[in-house]
This record gives C-alpha cells, structure tokens and sequence, in this order.
C-alpha cells in the first residue's frame, strides 16, 4: 500500500504499525510524486493527507481516480469541515480524522482491502442494470459502467435486497465496515457519485432510489 | 353583522390611520400648523378690512345722505311754508304731492318720505301721518327713540334700521327733522334712505375677501408642502439608507447634491456610513483570520497529535515486555494523550462557537430512540461497581425534530455521563417529554447535588463544584459550556436546578423545527419529581 503524507514522523509511524500488520507499505511525502509512486508500487489501498507540499491532496486524489480504481482513503485533521465531502466528491472511498487511533486506521485499511472470497456467479439486476458480481461487472444495457470497489460494494449491497430499504448507518456497517455510527456524508456523497455512473438521468434516479427520512433502496428489477 | 363591523371599524381605522400618519409624518404636521397660522392671520386681516371697508361704505353714504336729507327739508320748509291751503284736507292733499316730489320717482328712486304727526301735537286740524301708499317703509318703522329725539331739537337726527322688503330685511338710514305745517302745526319729516345697493357692494367685497383668504391659505398650505417635502425627503431618504446600512447592506449611501445643508447632512451620513463599514470590515477580517488560524491550530496540533498516539498505543501494547515502572508510563502516556485530545477538540469546538463559526446541521430525528442509543452506549462506558442505574422513560408520542445528531448526542451523553458519574449510586432518571412546539430531556440523579451558585456556574468554562473530586473523575471541564452552545445553536435552551445533598437535573429543550424560537416547555425543570417517584 502506499502512504501519502507530508509529516514524515507519521508517515513513518503508519509503516510502522501497518507493517506490524503484515502489510506492505511504501511512502511518498509530496503531492507531485504522488502519482509517480503510485504508478511505480500499484498499491491495493492508498493512504492521502488532503493537506499536501505541492499537488494538493484534493488533485492526487482526482489523478489517481482517473487512471485507477483503487481504494482511497483520506487522512484529514478537519472532520467538520466541506474537506471532507471535497475529498470524497474528488473520489476518495472512506476517510480517517486525525488524530486516529492504530486500530481505527488499521480496521479502516482492512475494510478497503476486504475482498469477498471467491463470489458465486450470480448475476444480478435493477432496471435497465445488470451486475456480474462473480466478474465484478457491471452494465447499463450494453454498455458496461466502471465503477470503484466501494460503489461496486454500494450497487451490491443495495441489489442483493432490493425489497429493503437502507439507512445510510446500515450502509456505512455493510459498505464500509463502520461497527458504530459514523458520518453519513460518505454515503450521500458516493450514492451521487454511483448515480452520476449508473443512472440516466442523476436528477430522476431509477436505480438507487431515496426513500425520504429513511435512506435508499434499490429501483425495481 | 359582518358588514355592520367592518362599518364600524371603517372610521374607527381612518382615524387611527390619520393619527399615525400625524404621529410619523412631519411634514402632515408642519402643514397642518401653517394652514392653521395662515388661517389665523388671515381671518383676522379679512374681518379687519371687511369691518373698514364696510364703515367707509357707510360713512360715505350716511354723509350724502345727511347733506341730502337737509337739502329736502330746507325744499320742503319752503314749500310748506309757500302753500295756499285754507282747510286741513287741502294742506294732506298738498303734502302728499310734496311728498312725491321729495322722493322723487323711477327706478333710481332711493328714499321714502314720511311726514309724522308728532303726539305732543294737539292741534284739532293736524293731518295725521302723511306717507306714499304702499311704500315699504311704514310710520311704525321709524324707532320710537329716534322719534323722541327729533322732537327734542330743531336740528337733523339719524338711525340706521332695518326695513322689511318682499320677505327679506334690508338696511336703511333714517333722518329726521321738524318742519313746519301750515294750519296742521309741528310735524316730523324723515327721510328713510335705502342701504340695500351699498350692502349688495359689501357682500361682493366680503365674498372677494374670504374667497381671496381661503385662496392665500390654500396657497400657504402649499407652500408649506412643497418647503417641508424639500428638507423631509432627504432626511426620508437618510433614514431608509440608515435601515438599509443597519440590515446590513454596507455599500448603501445618500446621494450628495450642490453644497447645501441637505448635502453636508449627506457627506457626513457618508462619511459616518464610509467607516463603519469600514470598522465592520475590519472586524469582519479579524473574524476570519480567527477561523483560520483556529483551523490552521486544529491541523498542525492533529498531526504530531496522531504521531504521539500511535507511538503511545505502539508501547501500551507492548507493555508487558517491559519493565514495571517502564510499562506504567506507557499506560500513563495512552491515557493522557487521550485526555489531551479530548482537550484540544474541546478548545476547538469552543474557538468554534467563539468565532461564530459554529453551523447546524438539522434532520428530522427521533429523539426517543437517540436518548435510548445515548444511555445504552455511554452508561456502560462509565459505570463502575456500584454506579448509579440509568431509568429512561420515553412517551408514545412521536418524538421527532430537526436537530443536528452530532451536537444532540454530544449534549445528551455529557448529560448521562455527568449525571452517572455526580450520582452516588442512586438511580438517574432520564424523561422525554413532547409537544407542538418542542421537545424536552430531562435528567436527573439523585447524588451530590448543586447549591443554586454553584448551578449559576456549571456552564462556566473550567468551572468544577470541587476541584479535587472532579478531577479524578476526568473530562475536559468543557463538556457542560459546550452543551450549552449546542442547545442554544439549535434556539433551544439548556438550564440546570439542584439542591445540595438532593441532586441535580439538568433540562434540554429543543424547538421541533431547527431555528423556530421556542414558544412552549413540554417538561418542567422541577416541581414533577413527586409524580415520577410515585
């Protein structure tokens, strides 16, 4: 994975403890190498200081989003601020508010890493959207839509029951991984992001549909 | 009956409505005086010129009159005195004649003539009163007094009187002088002179003058509009710059005209309005630079924070390598790094509120449910043998508003934690209660409690009933300042009772609509203790 983060003693820290993980972890201290290490390691996970020298997070963010799927996760001193849905609007999946404790980042890492064993085929469908879970696939018609892991795993969990309407905490549990209740801009913001990929009309939505006060539920098949 | 109100509200609104716009409207007010001056300097002019011209008109004609009246007696004197009459029928029929000629005939005629039989006269062949039939002015119109009066001297005597013509009366001049009858002895001769031609030319010159004064008045009334408008419309147009300046659009000014009083009233109102807006500026930057530096604190604090905790849990998980005095450090150095988060997101959160940067961020939530989530994860988190019970008591009724989950959730555990941790083991009684307007919670225990200085002092910054006590019961002394900011964010109200040895509640009431006043208490602060002891 890689590290991305202006403050070298906590970027070392990060290894430090990731790597007592078991993970692998190479680091980059300025926003303008960003892309280079990346392309240079191709991480499975990537750790982004929004506050960067340089590119500023918010753009390394957007760069690497356009050539690559790959789980983002920010690192942010200011949780209450527009930062945070910038940084998620700019593609990044989760993030983690300084200051975090090991387990938290390391439980935050894990869930981006998490892959489902081996999926059964199943093809699954909403609308005029087909999702090949086992393929990891999804299409709109014919066309086929890219989507990130996180709004594969978002489309997914809302697909498999499509008679059950998700609060965004539910989701944040099934998608993100969260135990307690954490901060429901994710989910707005990356339920936008999905409508933007997958539905005609992001105005009308017809596939990930939003149930007043509740949450969301998928359109009907 | 629906018409009769609005008839009778009608005048009753004009009149109010006339009476606020003299209250406001100075210019209402400064016409209304000048009308009234005019008014009274011009009816006291008229009625002067009108009594002046009217005597003038008198005198002149009384004067004519009297010269004229004297001509005709001498006439008439001679004439009588010329007569060739042998018995007293023949001197009536001569008088009569006499009569005629006196008062001349045509329609230029203006006098009547009347020879009067004087009662002191006894002579057996007097001709009684001698007039033209038919005239308007009859004997019993001449006054008894001017009668007496004539009789007393030979010379000329006069009286204005009213004589009766066609229905109406109209002003004469009566003269009157002894002649001398031939064979019928002493008689009064009067000439009655009609005034109705000179007052036809005073009622014209009357009617000229009120027309003249109502005109001038109207004119002045004018005048005074026009005057007032001039030096009221700017000071008008001052003030809505003024409302305009004070609702906050800073760029409003007066527009500055020749170099009049009116336009250095607007160069200073400029002026004034020129650094204000710049003092506010000023302030306004001062505001922004506190934000950021205040944000700028928060990220470089955070980030060597982050570093020094996880350096921290590093060792804390492997203490049990290490040795004793070793391994506590690292516990000491965990929990206070912890304790200095808590701190510094505090210091944070109250800079926040500080510099006005706090903003809601309502939903519609079931505050029922959130009091129950509160109590079930912060009462185990705190509880130690022998800690107080949490009892909550949540009513049927719907329970939601718009409020803002992070801050409400922040409000109730500080409440719950505070409340277990002040409550000596005795139970702490959480209620909810609700009605249109808002919603209420309530808790309160049953441990220390507060004197009433101490109670106006917990949502002091820092602030600890016993210094020594709370400390080693940990939290930032911020909690209860930052609760109160919360509940007052949300325009709803955070207020504390207690009683020492009997326990505290503390109450949060929240409008069910973010930002609408609250109106109405669902719950008291005390007093239903009884009942919920039952």
């Amino acid at each position: 994975m890689l590290v991305v983060d202006d403050d070298t003693a906590l970027a070392e820290m990060i290894g430090i403890v990731l790597r007592g993980e078991g993970l692998e972890v190479s680091v980059c201290s300025d926003g303008s190498g960003a892309l280079a290490a990346f392309r240079d390691s191709r991480p499975d996970v990537v750790l982004l200081d929004l506050m960067l020298p340089g590119t500023d997070g918010l753009e390394v963010c957007r760069q690497i989003r356009a050539e690559s799927g790959v789980p983002i996760v920010m690192l942010t001193a200011r949780s209450d601020t527009g930062d945070v849905v910038l940084g998620l609007e700019s593609g990044a999946d989760d993030y983690v508010a300084k200051p975090f404790k090991p387990k938290e980042l390391v439980a935050r890492v894990r869930a981006r890493l998490r892959r489902s064993d081996a999926p059964e085929p199943e093809l699954l469908r909403i609308g005029p959207v087909t999702i090949d879970v086992a393929g990891h696939a999804v299409r709109r018609g014919e066309d086929p839509v890219s989507l990130t892991p996180l709004e594969f795993d978002l489309l997914l969990a809302l697909a498999r029951r499509p008679w059950q309407v998700f609060s965004r905490e539910v989701l944040l549990e099934q998608v993100w991984g969260y135990r307690h209740a954490a901060d429901t801009r994710l989910v707005n913001v990356h339920v936008q992001r999905l409508r933007s990929k997958v539905e005609a009309d992001p105005e009308h939505p017809e596939v990930v549909l939003t149930v007043r006060g509740v949450g969301y539920k998928a359109g009907p098949a | 009956m629906l018409r009769g109100a609005g008839a009778r509200s009608r005048p009753a609104s004009a009149l109010s409505r006339l009476r606020r716009a003299w209250r406001r409207s100075l210019q209402l007010r400064v016409v209304a005086a000048t009308v009234a001056l005019g008014l009274l300097t011009v009816s006291a002019a008229g009625a002067y010129l009108a009594q002046e011209i009217s005597q003038q008109l008198f005198d002149s004609r009384r004067d004519q009159a009297l010269v004229e009246a004297a001509r005709g007696a001498t006439d008439a004197q001679d004439r009588l005195d010329a007569f060739d009459a042998a018995t007293a029928d023949e001197v009536q029929d001569q008088t009569r004649v006499l009569l005629s000629q006196l008062e001349g005939v045509g329609p230029d005629r203006d006098r009547s003539v009347l020879l009067l039989l004087p009662p002191d006269n006894r002579n057996p062949a007097a001709i009684g009163d001698v007039y033209r039939p038919g005239t308007a002015v009859l004997p019993s119109r001449v006054p008894e007094d001017l009668r007496e009066r004539v009789r007393e001297d030979a010379g000329q005597r006069y009286r204005s009187i009213a004589v009766a013509q066609g229905g109406s009366t109209s002003p004469a001049l009566a003269v009157g002088q002894m002649v001398d009858v031939p064979i019928a002895g002493d008689y009064e001769l009067y000439f009655v002179f009609d005034l109705s031609r000179e007052q036809a030319t005073l009622d014209a010159v009357q009617r000229v003058l009120l027309l003249g004064a109502a005109a001038l008045v109207v004119l002045v009334g004018a005048v005074a509009a026009v005057v007032t408008r001039q030096v009221v419309q700017p000071v008008r147009q001052a003030a809505g710059v003024a409302q305009r300046l004070a609702s906050g659009a800073l760029d409003e000014r007066m527009p500055e005209r020749g170099e009049d009083d009116l336009a250095r009233l607007a160069r200073s109102f400029n002026a004034m309005a020129g650094s204000l807006q710049q003092q506010i500026r000023r302030l306004e930057d001062l505001g922004t630079l506190q934000q950021r530096f205040v944000s700028d604190v928060s990220h470089e604090l955070r980030t060597p924070l982050t570093t020094i905790r996880m350096a921290g849990e590093v060792l804390h998980e492997a203490r049990g390598s290490f040795e004793p005095a070793v391994g506590r450090s690292a516990e000491l150095l965990a929990t206070q790094v912890d304790r200095f988060e808590a701190l510094l997101a505090d210091l944070l959160e109250i800079s926040r509120y500080d510099a006005g940067a706090a903003a809601l961020d309502p939903e519609l939530l079931d505050l029922g449910a959130l009091v129950r989530r509160v109590v079930d994860q912060t009462a185990p988190v705190v509880s130690r043998p022998g800690s107080s019970s949490v009892l909550v008591s949540v009513p049927e009724e719907d329970c939601s508003a718009e409020v803002d989950r992070r801050r409400v959730e922040r409000i109730l555990r500080n409440l719950v934690v505070n409340a277990v941790e002040h409550g000596e083991g005795r139970p702490v009684r959480v209620a909810v209660g609700v009605d249109d307007g808002a919603v209420a919670v309530r808790v309160r225990d049953e441990g220390v409690g507060l004197t009433p200085a101490q109670a106006a002092r917990v949502f002091d910054r820092f602030w600890r009933a016993d210094p020594a006590r709370a400390r080693s019961i940990g939290g930032t002394g911020l909690g209860l300042a930052i609760s109160r900011e919360d509940a007052l964010l949300h325009g709803g109200a955070l207020e504390v009772a207690g009683e020492p040895g009997r326990g505290a509640t503390f109450l949060l009431t929240l409008p069910r609509t973010a930002g609408e006043p609250l109106t109405s208490r669902p719950l008291a602060l005390a007093g239903a203790e009884a009942a919920t002891r039952g």
